[in-house]
């Protein structure tokens, strides 16, 4: 394995270095550090893709292994594989960009981007760990972070939405705990590489593979778990919403991939169906909800809701290319979401100050804010499953996968995505296309109230580079998928639940 | 073997005995505060001089004479047992006797910030005594011996609490302390002296000897369920835990600090010897389904209650030092669990869990005293806005609370891997899964008040100051900096656990 590949440790390291930097250096450096931290980071990532031969990536490949604490058989041990360099890619990308979004947070400076690093970093060991003890401990250690980032600098009823993610969380890490454990004890190792090719007894699949798998779908806002995820993204401040919708949902589905599916592939072929039922409620059910919503950061809450109900799906329906397309739907949705929200809470609502859609109706945004307007177009048509757009080839992938194994689950899938366009599009056109006339009252009302508040306020460089940056990359995807599927499929198509 | 060869190998115990009384005598010596009246602003500044300089003097003298005395016990031979095995020295009382003391180290050094203690010498000497209460009672497998072990850090622990006589909460502990943990050695010795009249002997691997060839007889069983009452009074089990809440919050911190650390891992090593060398033949089972009458069912329930109660409990609580209590009541359950699953690696789990712990707590007690030095309470509200009056305190703080919540990278979350992965191994057939599903039960209910804490650590905004503001103190460098050491162990723990785990699973016999 090249040097190119095995430097995407990197991350992880760069990332914890730049948090501790953070912690010892004076604010006036805190962004820069912050900025430079995941561009590194996001380089190393872009380097391997490049790189990195797609055979090396067919399996999962050790790229470090030390032992750690050899009387228990734990060993920190790294490994990459397509799915994960995907999963890099996208947290990099996300990382980048919602620093560039939280260009101007003034309060706490330092605190902010030290917690905002600690997810990240988290993030890419999770993605990256091939033991089990060493991805648990990433897995848990993103969790306080969230709290911090949403408790100290959120908004609307933000202790209450950060407390309701921080125990949905610890709850899922909970089930997580005694899944790992079992497999564990009873196959006497923490490396996935071995413990996927143990043999547990179907019994024991039967109840320990629904425990894992319902633990990490906890994160990944598997109906009816998800309620936390449109609190926790309303109350979260701009980035913490783009990182938990962009990444940390991830884990949730990632993790249920390599650790749940790959360990006990009985047991997830007893469950499969349920997951499938309970994926196929929630896109329906999320998306019915966000059409009613008025509040535009819980429109895009329920639409991550519902987005990640395809990965599920994809995942439940246990075909190569269906649980292909839910990878690359992670990747995807990763970036339309960290770009919806950046619109949503950065450039309208620190501009207005109001997310209200009927209030937003009022004030014709699309004419004061024409950048923004065109960035939240292209979102919303990434996000509805244009053509051209990553969220198509997705969730088209995702959709002729499981037509052979789910076929009815399709088909009503189908019917919901008509209900993601209907509530895209409402959302779009209430807030940057109203045609109310423009409600005087209320813009004094709020000139009054916030003397900085100025609608005509430009996008800033760093806001137009972040969001050029989500822009671009799901638009490369939408049109090239094949530069990830190929190195998806082998790395899909090596698990053995396929088998 | 000579009486000085005896002295040699009782050499630590007697060098902390010989400083307790020399700290006794520099107390007596120098400024005695006069004025026995309440704490009042009438009371003239050279007194208070007077105190904090024999503080000073007396905690060094104090910690001289604990850090000689590790540097004795590493001189000690690997293997003895001088006294006829009244006494006896392995690897692991070794190792524990290292741990007690360091822990009684940074209690020492905590009590330099504390200003309630008017009479500083006769604490520190209350506080090397206990320190060799803890070292007899790692130091022996007898349990005459382990007796009196017991004896002498109760009757310190409990003059310890009761020593801020200004504080009327302060004597309350004191007394209820005293109570219970007399009760509890009532409770203890008649257990003792049930099995030495079964078995014939107090050594406890003569015991156990004798107890295999003897079948279960309600008597035995009686002894047994005795002992292990008044242990489960020691480590404040529920529902044994009573005094817990209020010796905590009532005693002049370094006191908490010491009885929450110090005092529950000595108490932890006695009592898994107790059980898995003396009992061994009374094991039992405590799997689902399939529970064999023995200690260890007896320890599960208590374990899983404790579990359950104390952290419910905790909830309500809005005191952070009785928090810490209830939480102490939760953790002596996890701990316990690594002895229910009853073989070396669960006993050496158990002993990493309660070292870390003991780590974990002094180090909070070490910020409790700071804020409550600085704002004159211990409440939620005291420690609101702490990050941004002390961001090193508060940071500290979030570390230990943290790593009692079990979050990684911190010791706690490798503790809790480590017991309850020993105690599903344990069983055959997964038969702990319960007892671990309770306890994972019960950390996913800490969390939200560890959280709470830090809420109004980090997020809320700090009270009006009261009166005794910053500014007229010495900043108490020295405890910032133990804390600031504590925490950095806690998380050197964590991410190096094999740094304390391989020495304890090698000492476990």
């Amino acid at each position: 394995m090249g040097w190119a590949t095995r430097m995407i440790a990197w991350t992880i390291y760069i990332t914890f270095t730049g948090a501790v930097l953070l912690l010892l250096l004076p604010r006036a450096f805190a962004r820069w550090i912050a900025l430079l931290t995941t561009i590194a980071g996001l380089g190393l990532g872009l380097i391997a893709l490049v790189r990195t031969p797609i055979s090396d990536v067919a399996h999962f490949t050790t790229i470090v292994r030390v032992p750690w604490v050899p009387a228990l058989g734990m060993n920190y041990h790294l490994a990459i594989d397509g799915i994960s360099l995907t999963m890099v890619l996208v947290t990099g990308i996300s990382a980048v960009s919602t620093v560039l979004f939280s260009w101007d947070v003034e309060h706490r400076q330092n605190e902010f981007f030290f917690w905002l690093l600690l997810v990240v970093a988290g993030c890419y060991g999770v993605f990256l760990s091939a033991d089990l003890f060493l991805f648990f401990a990433f897995y848990e250690l993103v969790i306080v972070p969230k709290y911090f980032l949403i408790a100290v600098f959120g908004s609307t009823n933000k202790e209450y939405g950060a407390m309701k993610l921080t125990l949905y969380s610890f709850f899922g890490g909970m089930l997580v705990f005694i899944g790992i454990l079992t497999g564990y004890v009873t196959a006497g190792s923490l490396d996935l590489n071995q413990l996927s090719q143990f043999q547990f007894s179907p019994q024991l699949q039967s109840w320990a593979f629904p425990v894992l798998f319902l633990g990490f779908a906890v994160l990944a806002g598997i109906w009816p778990l998800h309620t936390w995820a449109p609190t926790g993204h309303v109350a979260a401040p701009t980035a913490g919403s783009m990182l938990l919708a962009g990444i940390v949902m991830k884990l949730g589905s990632y993790a249920g991939l390599r650790v749940a599916m790959n360990l006990f592939p009985q047991g997830f072929q007893m469950w499969s169906k349920w997951i499938v039922f309970l994926a196929v409620v929630g896109i329906v059910y999320a998306a019915a909800v966000a059409l009613r919503q008025r509040d535009l950061k819980f429109v895009i809450g329920y639409s991550s809701v519902s987005h990640m109900g395809f990965v599920l799906l994809g995942l439940g329906a246990a075909t190569a290319l269906s649980v292909s397309g839910a990878v690359l739907q992670m990747f995807s949705h990763g970036v339309i979401a960290a770009l919806l929200f950046a619109v949503a809470g950065r450039m309208i609502y620190r501009r207005t100050h109001t997310r209200d859609l009927d209030a937003l109706a009022g004030l014709n945004l699309g004419r004061a804010l024409p950048f923004a307007a065109f960035t939240f177009v292209i979102a919303a048509a990434a996000s509805m499953g244009i053509p051209g757009f990553s969220g198509f080839a997705a969730e088209i992938t995702i959709l002729i996968g499981a037509s052979k194994t789910y076929p009815l689950a399709v088909w009503i899938t189908g019917a919901g995505m008509v209900l993601v366009a209907a509530f895209t599009l409402r959302a779009l056109k209430q807030s940057f296309f109203g045609e109310t006339k423009p409600d005087v009252h209320l813009q004094q009302a709020r000139v009054a109230l916030d003397p900085d508040w100025n609608e005509q306020q430009p996008i800033t460089t760093a806001e137009k580079c972040g969001a050029c940056l989500l822009m671009f990359t799901t638009f490369v995807v939408g049109v090239y998928p094949k530069l990830l599927l190929d190195r998806i499929m082998p790395a899909v198509e090596a698990m053995r639940f396929l088998k | 073997m000579s009486y000085l060869e005896l002295l040699k190998l009782a050499l630590p115990e007697t060098i902390v005995v010989i400083t307790a009384l020399a700290v006794l005598s520099i107390g007596l010596g120098t400024g005695r505060v006069k004025s026995t009246a309440t704490v009042s602003t009438a009371k003239p500044a050279q007194s208070a001089n007077d105190t904090s300089t024999a503080t000073g003097i007396c905690s060094a003298v104090a910690a001289l004479g604990l850090a000689i005395a590790i540097g004795a016990v590493l001189m000690l031979p690997r293997n003895a047992t001088p006294f006829g095995g009244m006494i006896v020295i392995t690897p692991l009382t070794l190792l524990f006797k290292i741990i007690c003391i360091a822990l009684a180290f940074f209690t020492v050094l905590l009590t330099t910030s504390e200003k309630s203690l008017r009479h500083p010498g006769e604490y520190l000497a209350l506080v090397l005594f206990a320190t060799v209460g803890l070292m007899l009672l790692v130091g022996s497998e007898e349990l005459l011996m382990i007796f009196i072990g017991l004896e002498l850090l109760g009757l310190s622990l409990y003059v310890m609490t009761a020593f801020d006589k200004t504080d009327v909460r302060s004597a309350e502990a004191g007394l209820k302390y005293f109570l219970f943990g007399s009760t509890s050695s009532a409770f203890t010795l008649f257990g003792i002296s049930l099995i030495y009249g079964m078995s014939g002997t107090t050594s406890l691997a003569a015991v156990s000897e004798k107890l295999a060839t003897v079948s279960v007889q309600p008597l035995l069983a009686v002894g047994i369920v005795m002992t292990l009452i008044g242990f489960a009074f020691k480590i404040a089990a529920a529902p044994f835990h009573l005094w817990a809440p209020d010796a905590y919050q009532g005693a002049p911190v370094p006191s908490s600090a010491f009885i929450a650390s110090a005092s529950k891992v000595a108490s932890f090593v006695v009592l898994g010897k107790i059980v898995l060398v003396g009992f061994a033949p009374f094991h039992g089972s405590a799997a689902w389904h399939a529970m064999v009458a023995g200690w260890s069912p007896v320890l599960a329930a208590l374990a899983a209650l404790s579990i359950l109660l104390g952290n419910l409990v905790a909830l309500a609580q809005s005191n952070v030092r009785r928090l810490l209590a209830y939480s102490a009541v939760a953790h002596a359950g996890y701990t316990l669990i690594g002895l229910v699953s009853g073989d070396r690696t669960g006993f050496s789990a158990a002993l990493f869990y309660a070292t870390i712990y003991a780590i974990t707590l002094v180090g909070a007690f070490g910020v409790v005293a700071m804020v409550r030095r600085e704002t004159g309470g211990d409440d939620f509200s005291n420690f609101a806005g702490l990050s941004s009056r002390s961001p090193l305190l508060a940071g500290c703080m979030s570390v230990f609370l943290l790593s009692l919540a079990g979050i990684p990278p911190l010791a706690g979350f490798f503790g809790k891997f480590y017991l309850f992965s020993v105690a599903l191994r344990a069983g055959a057939n997964h038969g702990l899964l319960w007892l671990v599903a309770v306890a994972l039960l019960g950390s996913f209910i800490s969390l939200y008040y560890y959280l709470m804490v830090l809420k109004a650590i980090f997020v809320d905004e700090p009270v009006l100051a009261s009166p005794r503001q910053v500014g007229v103190l010495p900043p108490a460098l020295l405890t910032r900096a133990t804390v600031a050491v504590l925490a950095a162990t806690v998380l050197l723990l964590g991410i190096t656990p094999e740094i304390l785990a391989a020495p304890i699973l090698a000492a476990v016999p």
